[in-house]
């Protein structure tokens, strides 16, 4: 019997000693029996194609990272001004990493301070789960050294040397033979449609930059234009108003206008009030201009320039006011909205041959010649580039790579 | 030398900027930065000279009792308020009053602009959508394509539309779109091209 019972106690002991292993499994931490192994071939070089103040570290994983024990984790970048130390840690890579862009600032007193021209070494140590470390081998010296040229840019260099040489051989013919076929724009023809109808309407002429600054290409085009519409209007004694969004291109909108009407032999007509600036609020700017639309119903709008989310508040306000409208951006998102919004629409780089179509003079045509030869060149490089990838010949693919 | 100058700081400052994207020398990047405080300076300058213009107009405009002259008693008020508010005395940018306009009056303004959007892209489409000749009509058909693609209750049709919506994007659309950037980079730099070799020079207000 008391055998029995000490055998029993023995039982419910055993079961609820297993019952509680079962509710609350001991999570036992996986041990690191020792380091994990070290990465291996650590390389350091400066960073091509930059100002200096930058490294680029490269190492073999360790043979722990992905599997076993002491699986690593990451890896951790340490730098030093002398081969023996001491060595600062400059940061950290993922597991599977094995390459590391060590960079820095050229103020002196910046804690993240990297030196041009300076030996350094370098060290990657692998982190292993229970933070265990194993360092590699030194490598360096290095030094960081600011380049005189990209590399990485030359395709892109190669293009503008072609372009510009193509752009100055066919100004220089236009300038000899003064007959260039360009085909004809719409939206170019219309303007002096636009501007005649405006004069017989006696109502003014709407002018937007859009949202686009000086240093815009797009906001430059667009003044180029905006300086033989002024003369036209100048000649045709129409009203000219330019709502302005930027302050600079305000003050050279004035001043182009103004030049404009001095041109035309009509100082006397040339109203400082015509340029003004509204403000540089996105949609405030749109309530003004639309304001002004539907206020003074100018006969023609011209929207040439930058434009983003306004553009189609502009035109659609512009055709319920029944007015002519001329539009234009390089802002491809923009475009369908101007497309269906506007009479006439002057799609990406029409914008930038509108002023050549204008002045006719043949030294602005010579360029958009350029441009077209530009054109067939970039369309028989993308049947090339087609075909040498069928072939497989990534040669041909990368030497149109630009890296940095 | 009115036009000669100018010219010639175009030609410099042209040729330096282009230049300078291949150079990545900290002397490159120096005068770079450097051009570009310049151009934040021009900048205030401007801003005085165009608060100036906005003053001006919208002044002239109630003086002579020009049409809907109260719009512009209503901008001026709105400056001035706007500028005390933000006043040192009154708190700065950070004072209440000026937070509350900014944010009760400036920000649900504009946001009522915004939403505007809306109903110009429905008329729009209204427009653009009619079938009046085979693009306006392979256009209506494409759009239709691509909206369907959202639309839950399509049931089995839904994976081949979303495919074909997919398609659309990714290959007309997606080529047309590279074709006009393609245009545009060129146009770009023909008319850059213009304006440093003073080819083009329009922005001076001379043909």
């Amino acid at each position: 019997m008391k055998r029995t019972m000490i055998a029993l106690l023995l039982m419910a002991a055993l079961t609820a000693a297993i019952g509680r292993a079962q509710e609350n499994p001991a999570v036992d931490p996986v041990p690191a029996a020792s380091p994990p192994a070290p990465p291996t071939n650590v390389v350091a070089a400066d960073s091509p194609d930059d100002p200096g103040r930058s490294v680029t570290v490269r190492w073999q994983v360790s043979a722990d990272d992905g599997a076993g024990m002491n699986n690593v984790i990451q890896y951790k970048v340490f730098r030093g001004e002398a081969a023996g130390g001491p060595f600062v840690e400059r940061g950290v890579a993922p597991s599977r990493a094995t390459v590391y862009v060590d960079k820095g600032t050229e103020a002196p007193n910046d804690p993240n301070f990297f030196p041009n021209n300076t030996d350094l070494f370098y060290k990657v140590a692998a982190v292993n789960v229970a933070g265990e470390t194993a360092e590699s081998e030194v490598a360096g010296p290095v030094q960081a050294r600011e380049q005189w040229y990209n590399v990485g840019r030359t395709p892109t260099f190669i293009a503008v040397i072609v372009f510009t040489a193509f752009t100055l051989y066919f100004i220089a013919r236009a300038r000899k033979k003064a007959d260039l076929y360009i085909r004809p724009l719409a939206g170019i023809e219309a303007v002096d449609e636009a501007i005649g109808r405006a004069t017989e309407m006696g109502r003014p002429m709407l002018y937007v930059f859009g949202l686009g600054t000086a240093s815009d290409i797009a906001t430059i085009a667009s003044v180029t234009i905006l300086s033989r519409v002024a003369k036209k209007v100048a000649e045709y004694q129409t009203e000219l108003i330019v709502p302005c969004y930027d302050p600079i291109v305000m003050t050279i909108a004035q001043e182009t206008v103004k030049t404009a009407y001095y041109d035309a032999g009509r100082p006397d007509a040339y109203k400082e009030d015509s340029v003004y600036f509204v403000t540089q609020s996105q949609f405030a700017y749109v309530a003004a201009v639309n304001g002004t639309i539907l206020r003074e119903l100018p006969a023609t709008n011209f929207y040439l320039g930058k434009f983003f989310a306004e553009s189609l508040l502009l035109a659609e306000t512009g055709a319920l006011a029944g007015s002519i409208q001329i539009s234009g951006t390089d802002e491809v998102a923009q475009i369908p909205f101007f497309v269906v919004a506007c009479d006439y629409t002057l799609i990406g780089e029409e914008l930038y041959a509108a002023s050549a179509y204008l002045g006719r003079e043949p030294k602005l045509m010579g360029s958009l010649k350029a441009q077209d030869y530009a054109k067939a060149i970039i369309i028989i490089c993308a049947v090339a580039g087609v075909a040498a990838s069928l072939f497989g010949w990534t040669w041909f693919v990368e030497l149109f790579r630009v890296t940095n | 030398m009115r036009k000669e100058i100018p010219q010639f700081i175009v030609l410099i400052a042209g040729v330096f900027m282009a230049m300078q994207f291949f150079v990545p020398h900290s002397y490159s990047q120096f005068l770079y930065r450097y051009a570009l405080d310049w151009l934040i300076i021009i900048g205030i300058f401007a801003l005085a000279l165009a608060v100036w213009s906005f003053i001006r107009v919208s002044y002239e405009k109630i003086q002579r009792k020009a049409d809907n002259w109260p719009y512009a008693v209503v901008s001026l008020a709105g400056l001035f308020t706007m500028v005390f508010a933000g006043l040192w005395f009154m708190g700065g940018l950070e004072s209440y009053l000026y937070r509350h306009f900014f944010s009760f009056i400036m920000i649900p303004i504009q946001s009522t602009m915004y939403a505007l959007l809306a109903f110009f892209i429905a008329s729009a489409a209204y427009r653009a959508f009619r079938a009046r000749s085979l693009l306006a009509t392979v256009l209506l058909l494409a759009a239709l394509v691509v909206m369907l693609r959202f639309n839950p209750f399509l049931g089995p049709l839904g994976e081949p539309i979303a495919r074909l919506a997919d398609w659309i994007l990714n290959y007309p659309n997606l080529a047309a779109k590279r074709a006009i950037a393609m245009g545009i980079g060129l146009g770009i730099v023909a008319t850059a091209l213009k304006v440093i070799l003073g080819i083009e020079r329009g922005y001076m207000g001379k043909d």
